[in-house]
């Protein structure tokens, strides 16, 4: 999101991401509590620097020696709960195990992710790069304190003393004494001026695989999701939104639900109908049994079609200048070859596996609310104002979230769960059916995209002309990030591309779709422009009739990690190796989320046109990496959901109702038809970048464009249509 | 209308519907949340659990049907020495992501290995295929299988 724009290498050059600033007390109980201040960015500005700093991360070092992190992120299943640990204890030196890691309250103040525009978020992929200075700043000044705390005790020199394993160590007397008793002592020391952080060769965590910390609990079943919340009284809800986005609800008969055994109540909203009931079985029968009129309001005729159009057509003028570089349309008019195409991508649901949901007590002057949120104060937030109460009577407790994939960057459930509750006395944990959860989610945006290149004598392109159209969800989401019509997210992928282009243009039109709401999805910007920029570069190398790596080679001299990630990948893939007749490999480039990646896919094309991707090959530069095991399993992850997406994923409007319903209608890949994914990791001591999701927005143009090598059809349109590729 | 039914080797009176499935039974009546709710139509095994040992989707079983069967959640499949063997594994390979459809997934492979000690590429398809993660870990759960399938065989407890 504003992560590139935002990425911590603009930090440093304004000199902030190497400060980092601390404060020390003693903590609760006794110990060492030292506060940690990250530099906070509203859209791409720098916060003022505060001259009373508000320290907005704790590490605290008990007296019983143990060692906790108040953490702003959640984990979602991105490894977060074991990468962000593993900082601090590697300058700490003391063992991963030591760490304990408590959720931050919300408290947008204190706990915005910097990369984040100070919204208290988890997102984007910038976890690491947020905290990978200022965590192993805390730590080594804890470790300094520590140590000269010892130093004063034995009454020797600091520097003949050193840490390791939790304890303070001086060699020559063979004394030792744990962190837990120099806590205190600790506490009473001043902050020393600067500390030296380790240089990589002296990592002994950071680089090495660590265990999650939060898999025993999840293979159990004691881990404890939102949709888990155990109250006293707990009723639950299930619900109806209008199927018709902006549809109102004329009428019930709620007789027949009424009727049935476990249900309570009934309660209608402006657009919405709910049944709470003792579980939620009868609270679905109880649904079922309800005969529901809609007013489906201005958007009953929608179409997905219509949208399109609407797309095509505002392509036609120009858009918000996103980047210019040299001269496009005299390089056009002086090409040998020109080549033009248009790309389309769906509307897209996130279906995590775990249902929407979100559970509410509203009292008559506080509120409750217990969720699993990527924008935990926002969820706090919304609660308040939908109550009307103050916000220092509301708390959210926040939970492990069951795959968030941006969905859970948004509070509309949180709000619409508010409302249900304050017409329920007592708690009530709204559930939506998958049903409601994919008709009902808010959509990866549709985006239309004019591409039109100008190629020189030897086929290179000489001209790169991009426009596309589309919603912008930082324009609602983080409105100052919004600038001159460009959204720094929705254009990531489509600008500053690692290609020598020596004349380029990227226009965008901020145009949002009537009638369905629109969010971020795993990889965001890049999981539109990624396919679109490598599907062309495609292009081009066949126009020119070279080789689609050797093509994409020529134009990255000066880019030495991107030529390595490519060569790596093409390499390791047997790139360049005979397929059997109806297979094809295809590759993809990017350099997005400060991460250099390239991936080179196998696929297979029936008679029938129906596709499966036999074997990825992913080669990953993500700079320094923290755990390569999490690198592993967030490559092998992202690429099958992007599969899914490539092959299966779409949301369609008819009749202003989305068309899909549940996992038969918006199909996702299974184990059966998952690839084979090999990661081959580049290993360096660059600034780390971001891991999420970058796998995702790469595999689709892989797929594509193998397809394209399989049966010479270049799909510009997303999802895969396998009548186009019905061959006898 | 109370029904009597046995879970992890207790027996509960619950008094709900019949035609309930069983999945609200155990999470929302029982408390046992571990089993999960994933789409409500035995279309992504979130929430399998075991019948008399064989691997069944709770969202579809109506609590009637349940009789005198005996019901096994996440939470006691520890009892078993496949259930066992298929959790150690699901560390030892760090399978999980998430984790919210690993009950389901465990559930499922716990099934294949107790009745198919040495299950192929094949079983493992047939057997895990309906259960779907949007993290993406079929990788890892595949091997993690394999896995276990070896620690049953070392340790002797196959089934």
């Amino acid at each position: 999101m504003l992560f590139d724009r935002l990425r911590p290498n603009a930090a440093a050059e304004n000199g902030l991401s190497r400060r980092v600033f601390l404060k020390s007390s003693v903590a609760a109980g006794g110990g060492l509590l030292l506060g940690l201040g990250l530099p906070t960015f509203v859209g791409d500005v720098i916060a003022e620097e505060s001259s009373s700093f508000v320290p907005n991360a704790f590490i605290r070092i008990g007296s019983d020696g143990s060692v906790t992190l108040t953490m702003p992120y959640v984990e979602m299943g991105q490894g977060t709960y074991t990468s962000i640990p593993m900082l601090i204890a590697e300058e700490l030196e003391v063992a991963l195990s030591q760490v304990r890691l408590e959720h931050a309250p919300p408290d947008e103040k204190r706990y915005g992710n910097p990369l984040f525009g100070g919204v208290q978020g988890t997102g984007g992929s910038t976890a690491i790069r947020a905290v990978w200075e200022p965590l192993r700043q805390a730590g080594a000044t804890a470790r300094v304190m520590l140590i000269a705390a010892a130093a004063k005790r034995w009454k020797v020199e600091p520097s003949s003393c050193h840490a390791e394993r939790g304890e303070v160590v001086h060699k020559t007397s063979a004394r030792r004494i744990g962190y837990g008793a120099l806590a205190g002592d600790a506490a009473q020391l001043p902050i020393p001026e600067k500390v030296a952080l380790k240089r990589p060769e002296e990592f002994k965590l950071i680089g090495t695989p660590a265990r999650r910390l939060d898999a025993p609990s999840k293979v159990n079943g004691t881990a404890i999701y939102g949709i888990d919340v155990k109250l006293p009284r707990l009723k639950i809800a299930t619900l109806a939104q209008s199927p018709v986005f902006g549809g109102r609800l004329k009428s019930i008969d709620d007789a027949a639900a009424k009727a049935v055994k476990g249900v309570r109540q009934i309660v209608q909203l402006d657009d919405a109908v709910a049944v709470v009931a003792d579980h939620m079985g009868a609270a679905k029968k109880g649904l079922a049994a309800l005969v529901i009129q809609w007013d489906d309001g201005p958007h009953a005729t929608l179409s997905t079609e219509a949208i399109a159009r609407d797309l095509e057509k505002g392509t036609l003028k120009p858009g918000a200048v996103a980047q210019n570089v040299g001269d496009v349309a005299s390089a056009i008019r002086r090409a040998a070859t020109k080549v033009d195409a248009i790309y389309q991508v769906p509307f897209l649901a996130h279906a995590a596996m775990e249902p929407m949901n979100c559970t509410v007590e509203v009292r008559k002057d506080s509120c409750e609310v217990w969720v699993g949120s990527q924008v935990i104060a926002r969820a706090r937030a919304t609660a308040a104002e939908t109550t009307g109460l103050p916000l220092d009577k509301v708390v959210a407790h926040n939970h492990l979230i069951g795959g968030g994939f941006g969905r859970r960057l948004e509070i509309d459930g949180v709000t619409r769960a508010v409302q249900i509750a304050m017409h329920v006395d007592g708690p009530v944990k709204v559930v939506w059916s998958r049903e409601e959860d994919i008709q009902h989610d808010m959509y990866r945006p549709y985006f239309l995209d004019r591409m039109s290149a100008g190629l020189d004598e030897a086929g290179m392109p000489i001209a790169w002309n991009h426009r596309f159209a589309g919603s912008s969800i930082l324009a609602r989401w983080a409105p100052p990030a919004f600038n001159n019509g460009v959204d720094p997210d929705t254009i990531d992928g489509a600008i500053n591309l690692a290609y020598a282009l020596p004349n380029l243009r990227v226009e965008y039109s901020r145009m949002e779709p009537p009638g369905i709401p629109t969010t971020f999805w795993r990889s965001v910007g890049p999981s539109h422009n990624v396919f679109v920029v490598e599907s062309f570069m495609d292009e081009l190398a066949a126009a020119a009739k070279k080789d689609p790596v050797d093509y994409r080679l020529a134009l990255l001299d000066k880019a030495p990690r991107a030529r390595a990630v490519l060569q790596l990948a093409a390499e390791r893939a047997g790139w360049g190796h005979p397929l059997p007749e109806g297979s094809g490999r295809g590759v993809a480039f990017q350099f997005v989320f400060g991460t250099y990646m390239a991936q080179v896919a196998e696929v297979e094309v029936s008679k029938d046109g129906e596709v499966r991707v036999r074997r990825v090959v992913c080669a990953v530069d993500c700079g320094t990496v923290v755990n390569p095991d999490t690198v592993q399993a967030q490559v092998q992850g992202a690429v099958i959901f992007g599969v899914s997406a490539a092959l299966f994923g779409q949301v369609t409007l008819k009749g202003g109702r989305v068309e899909q319903t549940n996992f038969d209608t918006y199909r996702v890949l299974r184990m059966n038809e998952a690839p084979a994914i090999e990661v081959h990791i580049v290993k360096n001591t660059e600034f780390p970048g971001g891991m999420g999701e970058p796998g995702t927005s790469a595999i689709v143009p892989a797929v594509t464009n193998a397809i394209f090598a399989a049966t010479g059809k270049r799909l510009r349109t997303l999802p895969v249509d396998p009548a186009r590729l019905k061959h006898a | 209308m109370a029904i009597t039914i046995k879970v992890n080797g207790a027996a509960h009176r619950v008094d709900v519907d019949g035609d309930t499935p069983l999945l609200w039974v155990l999470r929302d009546v029982l408390g046992l949340t571990g089993t999960k709710f994933g789409c409500g139509m035995a279309l992504c095994g979130a929430c399998t659990v075991h019948l008399n040992g064989a691997a069944i989707r709770s969202c579809v079983m109506p609590v009637e049907g349940v009789g005198d069967a005996e019901v096994t959640t996440i939470e006691a499949i520890d009892a078993t020495a496949a259930g066992r063997n298929i959790q150690r594994a699901w560390l030892d390979l760090e399978v999980v992501q998430c984790g919210y459809c690993q009950s389901g997934q465990i559930m499922s492979a716990s099934a294949l290995l107790a009745g198919n000690p040495h299950p192929n590429d094949s079983d493992i398809d047939a057997a895990m295929s309906g259960n779907i993660c949007r993290c993406g870990t079929y990788i890892r759960a595949r091997e993690a299988i394999k896995h276990a399938a070896k620690l049953s065989a070392a340790t002797g407890q196959e089934g």
